[in-house]
């Protein structure tokens, strides 16, 4: 914990530690990238790099198989990738967490971010996954660990959809 | 071209204490279940293409026990990044064994890619698992069996079979909940 970024992310490390979640598997996102950092110096977290984001669905209900705790970080336009995949956790009642990083919404620079971006609750939602939602950097600490309580206790799929104005709308430039 | 039913059955009945099993969706899971009802296997009917990643988390939490993946190439041809994540992931004790068909046998046997161009041991091998060959004959069977118990993984077998339905097996349950449940307990956490 020395030297960890003290920002939100920070809170959601400390669930991590706090409920033994010792898997971390990702499609990276700039909003997730200081959780990613902190986990990587964490010996007692492994972190995978999916290639596509609905891997992380099948690897976190392997893990829980063999029992260890896992949680997916993707990016808003990861969780349409998944839909298939949310069959197995919902199926096996297995729980599974995942932790998205909203694009598409809060001043959001590029339009091709904004389909998915409006249909990540509803799509999760369609799968029977239990949305919850961090709009400021005070509730994301609590949002993740009421989110994670309900998955491990509940055998269910739970997300909390961390929002774009906490993370900042990324303004490109051309040139 | 080897018959999978009779070379998956050969290596169940040969297993040891230590081999938890996985299988993918369709006639992978129809040829473990046809091995008889074992706790210590687990068989995927439905979300394709999640069978490799769902291998590699429990080889994964499970560094003691040899995790055996039966899947097939229409299975693994949707996941084919999920190669990659393992290659660069690396368990020492994961063998997928990949049963060729070369066709979606369950839905009228249309040809996959491996019918045409595409050879999943040199995808395997390209995605920096080192360990990965082709088998097509049954003689092989030793060669598995080592690569399951003794060599260091991951590993992908390529069995090349016979393109052929074969009876449908079914598992315990249809509930994954209780096939999971079952598998689980055979495990330490």
């Amino acid at each position: 914990m020395e030297g960890a970024i003290k920002d939100w992310r920070n809170d959601i490390y400390k669930v991590f530690k706090e409920l033994n979640i010792t898997m971390v598997s990702h499609v990276p996102d700039a909003g997730h990238t200081p959780l990613i950092n902190l986990c990587e110096k964490d010996n007692e977290i492994d972190v995978v790099t999916l290639t596509t984001e609905q891997d992380g669905v099948g690897l976190s209900c392997g893990a829980f198989a063999g029992g260890r705790k896992s949680a997916l970080l993707m990016q808003s336009s990861g969780v349409g990738n998944c839909i298939n995949a949310l069959a197995l956790p919902n199926i096996c009642s297995i729980p599974f967490l995942t932790l998205v990083s909203m694009r598409g919404e809060w001043g959001e620079f590029v339009p091709w971010q904004v389909p998915m971006g409006l249909g990540t609750p509803k799509v999760l939602e369609a799968m029977d996954v239990k949305v919850f939602r961090a709009d400021y950097k005070e509730e994301v600490g609590s949002t993740v660990d009421a989110a994670a309580r309900f998955a491990f206790n509940t055998n269910r799929s739970a997300a909390v959809l961390l929002s774009q104005k906490m993370i900042g709308a990324k303004q490109f430039k051309n040139g | 071209m080897i018959e999978r039913r009779p070379f998956v059955q050969k290596i169940l009945k040969n297993r040891q204490s230590n081999l938890r099993v996985v299988s993918g969706l369709g006639t992978s899971t129809w040829d473990l279940m046809s091995g008889g009802d074992d706790k210590a296997n687990f068989g995927f009917i439905g979300a394709m293409g999640q069978a490799i990643p769902f291998a590699l988390g429990l080889a994964m939490a499970q560094p003691d026990l040899k995790i055996l993946l039966f899947t097939g190439d229409g299975d693994t041809l949707m996941s084919l990044g999920s190669i990659a994540t393992v290659a660069n992931h690396p368990v020492s004790n994961l063998t997928i064994m990949v049963m060729d068909n070369e066709s979606y046998v369950e839905t009228g046997s249309q040809p996959t890619a491996t019918a045409g161009k595409t050879d999943l041991e040199i995808v395997a091998k390209g995605s920096g698992i080192a360990n990965s060959y082709t088998i097509k004959n049954e003689k092989d069977f030793d060669r598995i069996i080592k690569t399951i118990y003794e060599e260091e993984g991951p590993s992908l077998v390529v069995a090349k079979c016979q393109a052929k339905a074969t009876p449908l097996v079914f598992p315990h349950s249809f509930d994954g909940s209780v096939s999971i449940n079952r598998f689980m307990s055979t495990l330490k956490s």
